[in-house]
Order: C-alpha cells, then sequence, then structure tokens
C-alpha cells in the first residue's frame, strides 16, 4: 500500500508541476499587523484625509471601527467623521456621485472595503509606494503596478516625486523631490494605511483569532476523550 | 466479545466525561446561532437616537418623529391643557400615578415629562397597536364621553387617554402610553431613544 | 394486529412509543443489531462525516438565509451585511463555504474507498447508484449556491456553465435562455437559483441519502477484504467478523468527527478562503455584466470536469468541438453510475484483485487529480495537450474495466476478514 502511494507521488508530481508554471509579480510583501492598534488608527486617519475623498467604504461603519481600534466616540466624531450628515453608526460613504465622478477620472472611483481580499495586501502595499511622474498621462503621474493608473498621486505632499529610472531594462522607482515625510516615514505610512484596509476587508479578522485556540484546544480534548472512550469499549472486539 | 476484564468504572467515568464535553461543545455552538438572531448592526444604526427641533412647535400642537418604525408624539402643552390634566384623578383613569413602568424613572408627575409643557410618547395604543388620533379640543365629538378633558382617541377599540398619555378606565387599553428615554440636547432639540447621559447600546 | 416478532422495550414510554411507532426496531435494525465488519479502516470515516457536513450546511444554510437578499442589487451587499453587521454572520457563512468545500473533499475520498475495495459491486449496485445520483445533486447544489454571493466569479461561474447548454445541437440556445429566464445571468436566475439551492435540491438531498443508507442497511456493509461476512454466523446467527454498529463505530466514527472538525476549524478560523480555493479572490468583486475577470476558474472540486471540457478542442464526426466537449463532460460523469456493470471481477477487494486493477486505479487517480489542477490554471498548448492524455486516462479506467479485470488472475479470498 505505501510502496504504491509513494508510486503514486512519483508519478504526480512531475505532471502537476508540468502544468503549473507560475507567474509571480515583482510585488513588495506586507505583513499585516491587526494586533498592533496604532498602526491601524494611523492608517484609518490616513485614509479618511487622503482617500476618503473619492473612496467609499461602504460596508464598513465608523461606528465597527471604533470599537475595534479602541478609538473614542467622541474623537471619532469630531476627527473621523467629516461630512455633516453622517451619524457614528453610518457606514463610510462618501457623497461624490459615481456617474459624476466616472466623466472626470473616466472611471468612477472604486470601493475600497474588500480591496485588499480582491487584490492582496501586497498590491495595495506596493501600489501606493509606486506613483512616478511621467508627462504622457493626463493626470501627470503613472504608477508601475497598475499602469495608465486613473488616479492622480494624491500622497504627493507625504511622499513627494518619484521618477523612473531604468538600466538595460531594469527599472527602478527614485525619489527626486522629497515630501513632507522621510522615505523611511512615509514607507511606514502606507504600511499604516494598508494595513488599516487589511482590517476593513474582514473586520471578523481579529475575532477570529482570538477565538481560533480555545476552540482547537476544546477540540484537541474532546479528541482525545473520545479516543480514550473508543479504545475502551474496543477491547471487547481485540 | 468477552465480558470479562471489562473495566466497568473506567467506563462510566469515559462516557460521563465524553458526554459532559460534548454537551458543554453543542451548547458552545448554539452560542452563535441564537446571538446571530440579535438586532444587528444595520437594525442598531436603522433605530439609533433621532434628534427633533422642537422651535418652531407652537402651545397646543403636536409634532411626529419616528423611531424605530414607530410614531413618537412631541406635544407642547398649553397652560390651559396643563391645567386640565393634571385635574385628573384616580376616578377617571386607570392609572393616573403612573405606577406601571410605561416609562423611564426619570419621567414623573401626573405630566409624565420632564419638561411640564413638553409630552413625549410612543404613539402606539397599549391595547392592540393602533396609532391613537389627537383630539385636544375638550368636549370633542366622536370620542364616546361627554365631558372630553382632551387628550387621545383610538379609532380601533374606542380606548382613550389623556394628554399626559394615561389611559381612562373602562377602555379596552390596559396600560398608559409609553413613554420613550429621551432628553433634551438643548433648549429647542430632544433627542428621542437615549435619556440623559446614557450611552448607545 | 400486534405482531409478536417486533422487538419492543418491556414498559415505560419507550413501550408506549413502540406500540405505536417502531422506534425500538428501529434502534436495533440501525445501530445497536446491525453488525458491519469488524474490519473498518481510515477510509471508512468519511460516510459520517459526509452526514456531519451535511447537518452543518443544512444549519448555517438556514442562518445565513435569515440575512441574505436573493436580487442582483441587494445580494452582494447583503453577504458583507452578514459578515459585518450580524452578530456571529461571519463564523456562520465562513462554516457554510468552508462545509462546501469540506464536503467535496469528503465525498471525494468516500467514493475513493469504494473503487478500492469494490463497495459497488453486487449487491450493493443501487448503494453506488444512489451514491451517485447524490453526488450530482451535490454539484448542483453547490454550483447554485456558488451563485448566490453575485461577485464577479459567482456570475462569470454560471454565465459559464449554463453556455454549455447552448451547446447541445438545435434545442441549446433556447435551452441556455430557458434555463436562466433572461438572455443572459441575471437576477431572475439568482432569483430561481436561490429558490433550487434552499428548497429543492436540499430535500432531494436528504431523500437520497435516506435512500443511500436504507440500501446499504438492507444489504450490509462491505469492508476492505470484500469479503460477505453473512457466510459465517455463530450460534445465534450473528456473523462473526460482525460488531454492532453502535457502540463500537458510533464511537469510532466519534474519533473522527473531533479530528476532521479541528482540521474543518483551523481552516474556518485561519484560513477561510482556503488559499483563494474556497472563496476566490474575483469574487470580492460585484458582479458586472460588463466585464470578465482575467482568468475564471471554477471552484476547485469541478475543476477536473472543466479541465475535461476544455480539453477536447478538435472537431469530430462533423460535431464542433463545444459540444463535444459538454459530451465527454457528461459522459465522464455518466460512466459513474454503471460502474457495478464494468466490473467483472470475481472479487471485490483492490487487496485480492491483480496487478491490471491496481495499475489502471494509480493511473486514473494520477488523471483525475492532474485534471483538476489544470483545471484552475489558464490553459496553454501543453497544459491542453496533458488534459487530453489524462481525459485518456480517465475513460481508459472505466471503458477497459470489463476487460482487466476478468483477465487478470485474482489472488484467493481468506475465510474470515483480516486486521
Amino acid at each position: 500500500m505505501k510502496k504504491s502511494l509513494l508510486i503514486l507521488c512519483v508519478i504526480w508530481l512531475p505532471m502537476t508541476a508540468l502544468a503549473a508554471g507560475g507567474d509571480t509579480a515583482g510585488l513588495r510583501s506586507m505583513t499585516p499587523a491587526l494586533q498592533d492598534k496604532a498602526s491601524l488608527q494611523n492608517g484609518m486617519q490616513l485614509f479618511v484625509n487622503y482617500c476618503m475623498g473619492c473612496h467609499s467604504l461602504q460596508y464598513q461603519r465608523f461606528s465597527r471601527a471604533a470599537e475595534d481600534l479602541d478609538i473614542p466616540r467622541g474623537l471619532v466624531e469630531d476627527h473621523l467623521i467629516l461630512a455633516e450628515e453622517q451619524a457614528f453608526n453610518d457606514q463610510m460613504q462618501i457623497a461624490m456621485d459615481a456617474q459624476q465622478s466616472g466623466t472626470w477620472f473616466g472611471k468612477a472611483p472604486p470601493d475600497l472595503t474588500l480591496v485588499t481580499r480582491l487584490r492582496s495586501s501586497d498590491w495595495l502595499y506596493s501600489y501606493l509606494l509606486s506613483f512616478y511622474r511621467d508627462a504622457e498621462q493626463p493626470t501627470g503621474v503613472n504608477n508601475s503596478v497598475f499602469p495608465a493608473v486613473a488616479m492622480p498621486n494624491v500622497l504627493e505632499p507625504l511622499q513627494g516625486v518619484q521618477q523612473r529610472v531604468c538600466h538595460d531594462g531594469d527599472c527602478q522607482l527614485e525619489l527626486v523631490e522629497q515630501g513632507r515625510l522621510s522615505p523611511d516615514a512615509f514607507e511606514r505610512a502606507m504600511f499604516d494605511l494598508t494595513n488599516f484596509l487589511v482590517y476593513v476587508g474582514e473586520p471578523s479578522r481579529l475575532k477570529a483569532q482570538a477565538l481560533a485556540p480555545k476552540v482547537l484546544i476544546f477540540l484537541a480534548v474532546f479528541a482525545l476523550l473520545a479516543y480514550f472512550l473508543k479504545r475502551e469499549y474496543w477491547r471487547d472486539i481485540h | 466479545m468477552a465480558e470479562d476484564g471489562v473495566n466497568r468504572g473506567r467506563r462510566r467515568f469515559l462516557v460521563a466525561a465524553t458526554t459532559m464535553v460534548g454537551a458543554a461543545g453543542a451548547a458552545a455552538v448554539a452560542v452563535p446561532f441564537l446571538s446571530a438572531w440579535k438586532p444587528s448592526a444595520e437594525a442598531r444604526a436603522a433605530g439609533a437616537p433621532v434628534k427633533a427641533d422642537i422651535s418652531k412647535l407652537e402651545p397646543g400642537q403636536r409634532m411626529v418623529v419616528e423611531w424605530r418604525g414607530r410614531p413618537v408624539w412631541i406635544l407642547d402643552r398649553s397652560a390651559e391643557m396643563i391645567r386640565r390634566t393634571e385635574a385628573l384623578g384616580e376616578d377617571r383613569l386607570a392609572d393616573a400615578a403612573s405606577s406601571n413602568p410605561q416609562q423611564p424613572d426619570y419621567v414623573s408627575g401626573p405630566l409624565r415629562s420632564i419638561r411640564p409643557e413638553i409630552g413625549v410618547f410612543v404613539g402606539i395604543c397599549t391595547h392592540l397597536g393602533c396609532s391613537p388620533v389627537f383630539r385636544p379640543e375638550p368636549s370633542a365629538e366622536g370620542v364616546g364621553v361627554d365631558d372630553w378633558p382632551g387628550g387621545f382617541f383610538c379609532p380601533c377599540h374606542g380606548s382613550r387617554f389623556d394628554l399626559a398619555g394615561r389611559v381612562f378606565r373602562n377602555v379596552p387599553a390596559p396600560l398608559n402610553l409609553e413613554v420613550p428615554p429621551y432628553h433634551f440636547e438643548s433648549d429647542s432639540v430632544i433627542v428621542v431613544g437615549l435619556g440623559e447621559g446614557e450611552e448607545v447600546g | 394486529m400486534e405482531r409478536s416478532d417486533k422487538p419492543k422495550a418491556e414498559r415505560g414510554l419507550m413501550r408506549w412509543v413502540d406500540d405505536r411507532f417502531p422506534a425500538t426496531q428501529m434502534l436495533r435494525e440501525h445501530l445497536t443489531q446491525y453488525y458491519a465488519p469488524r474490519n473498518f479502516n481510515f477510509w471508512y470515516f468519511f460516510g459520517s462525516l459526509a452526514l456531519l457536513v451535511l447537518v452543518n450546511q443544512i444549519l448555517t444554510g438556514v442562518w445565513l438565509t435569515m440575512t441574505y437578499t436573493p436580487t442582483a442589487e441587494e445580494a452582494f451587499a447583503s453577504v458583507e451585511t452578514i459578515m459585518r453587521d450580524v452578530e456571529w454572520g461571519w463564523l456562520i457563512r465562513y462554516l457554510h463555504t468552508t462545509g462546501a468545500s469540506a464536503f467535496f473533499v469528503v465525498i471525494y475520498l468516500h467514493m475513493f474507498r469504494g473503487l478500492l475495495y469494490g463497495s459497488y459491486k453486487a449487491p450493493r449496485e443501487l448503494v453506488w447508484v444512489f451514491g451517485m445520483a447524490l453526488y450530482l445533486a451535490l454539484m448542483a447544489e453547490a454550483f447554485m449556491g456558488y451563485l448566490l454571493p453575485w461577485g464577479q466569479m459567482s456570475y462569470w461561474g454560471a454565465q459559464v456553465i449554463t453556455s454549455l447548454f447552448s451547446a447541445i445541437p438545435a434545442i441549446g440556445p433556447g435551452l441556455a435562455e430557458w434555463i436562466r429566464g433572461d438572455y443572459l445571468v441575471t437576477g431572475i436566475t439568482l432569483n430561481r437559483f436561490f429558490a433550487l439551492h434552499v428548497v429543492a435540491l436540499p430535500i432531494v438531498i436528504l431523500a437520497l441519502v435516506v435512500l443511500h443508507i436504507v440500501a446499504l442497511h438492507e444489504v450490509g456493509s462491505n469492508n476492505p477484504d470484500g469479503i460477505d461476512i453473512k457466510a459465517r454466523r455463530d450460534a445465534d446467527g450473528k456473523p462473526l467478523d460482525g460488531i454492532p454498529f453502535h457502540p463500537y463505530y458510533t464511537l469510532k466514527d466519534l474519533v473522527g468527527v473531533a479530528v476532521f472538525l479541528f482540521v474543518f476549524c483551523v481552516v474556518v478560523f485561519y484560513f477561510p478562503e482556503g488559499g483563494g480555493y474556497f472563496i476566490e479572490q474575483p469574487n470580492f468583486e460585484p458582479a458586472n455584466p460588463l466585464q470578465t475577470p482575467d482568468h475564471i476558474a471554477p471552484v476547485w472540486y469541478f475543476t477536473p470536469f472543466y479541465a475535461i471540457l476544455r480539453g477536447v478542442t478538435f472537431s469530430l464526426f462533423g460535431l464542433e468541438a463545444k459540444f463535444l466537449g459538454v459530451v465527454a463532460m457528461g459522459f465522464a460523469i455518466a460512466v459513474l453510475f454503471v460502474l457495478p456493470w464494468l466490473d467483472r471481477s470475481p472479487v471485490r477487494s483492490m487487496r485480492y484483485k491483480g496487478w491490471m486493477s491496481r495499475v489502471m486505479l494509480g493511473l486514473f487517480v494520477v488523471c483525475f487529480t492532474t485534471l483538476g489542477v489544470l483545471g484552475v490554471l489558464p490553459s496553454t498548448e501543453t497544459r491542453t495537450v496533458i488534459a487530453q492524455i489524462c481525459t485518456l486516462g480517465y475513460f481508459a479506467y472505466f471503458l477497459l474495466m470489463p476487460f482487466y479485470t476478468r483477465l487478470e488472475p485474482t489472488r484467493p479470498l481468506p475465510e474470515r476478514v483480516t486486521d
């Protein structure tokens, strides 16, 4: 039996290897830190100030974020809810009309609630760091992760200006004009922003991870008891 | 199947232990399923406290706001209305002293309100859930009594309430109208659904 | 009308019930005096696990229905409402999505056990046929359920699969529209799939489960040796190699359940997306009829058949490739139903069959899994050739079975089951 399984593996592996053949895009890797409340809070503030002019989080409630990120209600109402008509329990909608913005930008800015689940946190993190000056684009900027992106670089005041420099077809982005933040500080800020959007993509993740060990320990104990019980009864048979 | 050599005590212990742990597990599984029936964040957002501007409300008038899908009446009682309401007693009202818990404890007195002139009531008859009509004028017709002091009349089954929402005797409705939690955010703004200093649940 | 041979409790409440309903009799027939072979191994856990997953799907499914809204406008948002606004909604949904994949993992292993030990052979043909009908119903159930979140993958998956029907000559195009209720997949399709997913198919599945189990208990369980335990009985008429299902197998299955739940919960709590295979990434974007995602692939449990469909790239006998692909796929599923009549071996279990059966089963497993892997990947020329070879292997296993099972020498069967 074991031998035939081994033979199976030997035949099967090369076939799947032949079948697979991957494509790995050159993205910066980003490991979310959902326990880091300070990072998430900073990310939320960045989102509200820099992104929420155009992008909604239509399934995320302010109140839920406040609760999960330990932000006092008053602080949220005073500093994070910018629209007059929005209430603490409301979802993070925007006033901009999708059809209008569609004509302004060529494409309506998408809702970002699930962006990290749709495209991955690595993608978002890399995208945020990859704007560069490109006079040929209508917005004056391009993005090496999302070529010909319709979005202008709203983060330029923070990051500064990057330029794309190519040597023998190997292209890199270089900072030519620094913004308000140092390169390190900007990367940290983008980490926080990405981190916040990872949280928004699945607010239940923190709860799930907190609960999981308890459930698994319980099941392990139960499995052990069930095993001893089974062994006890099966003594009749052997 | 040899019966001898069976350790009955050990067997009993293992059966009991596994059953208990299993039952605890089943109970734990029930928790998420039962909790899922609680009002969702969506329902809670929809049921959040509502604000009402009463600056344009004249004495003797009533306005209606919607809170948790129910009509809430905000009534500005004139001095004459207050006098007539305070004059009513046990002889005509079923629960003149509001001893049934149909109001928050910061609402007291015969007028069942925080400020004497402003009355706030859930406009749902305590009989079978119709919304009574506002008949403030004394001796109004069609309310079924001659010496009507002004109040609310339920067209469904003829229940009558005074201008403090107290139910009259000899009508089908058993209880006074409910007073929702509320407070005054400022002189002219009422928050319905939340008492002074309370947190949203 | 009292029949004396009916087993009844002596006294008490149970006696009262027994006089009106055969409770004691049923308990005995299906549990305490249902004699199962004593030598069940690892492969015999998956029947009871399938039942467990079915219960999970029904329970969580009912709860999801309480908040889910089956309209094109609201469906996607209502799933997010479940995930965020309903208390514990995320857990209930992940139990359901992970349960769908777990169902197929368990069912595939359960079916493999049947192939390995010849559980489909006489007198268990109907057990197998009911099981295959269950598998078919389950595929329909899973396919329709996958449309409900109304994400991009839901939408385009349904678009592609319903288009398959348009490949049937003459009636095809009309048939596809009839199934969708519209010219393409729309809210109308969503509504009928919802009705079928939550009402009609669960009823069919439950009925088939009953038939499957009744048929099994009528003829008795097979075992890894494939020999009949009823042939040798003790003085009381009990099979010498049989043990009562309860308490021996109920307790053994309980261990299986606990271990399964452990693995299941690891996925539910830590990897609910199953690496993009249980919940596919494009499904986090609402359905958009104007834009197909870059790469669409069916959920993993359909991919072997999808690879067969895609592998047919040539016309034959004047029939176009699209139609032949659908025929090949349909045939790949249909051939499973007649398996009991393809196997002509005098023995049931692989333990006593000859080398040809072993090689062919190995080939089948390799081909089926390779097709599964290919179905997830975008097709290239090389992959299409591999898919075609594997499709041949898949059919060879079944269609050559009448020959190799008769030709090969078998080993002698033991008198009693072996441990």
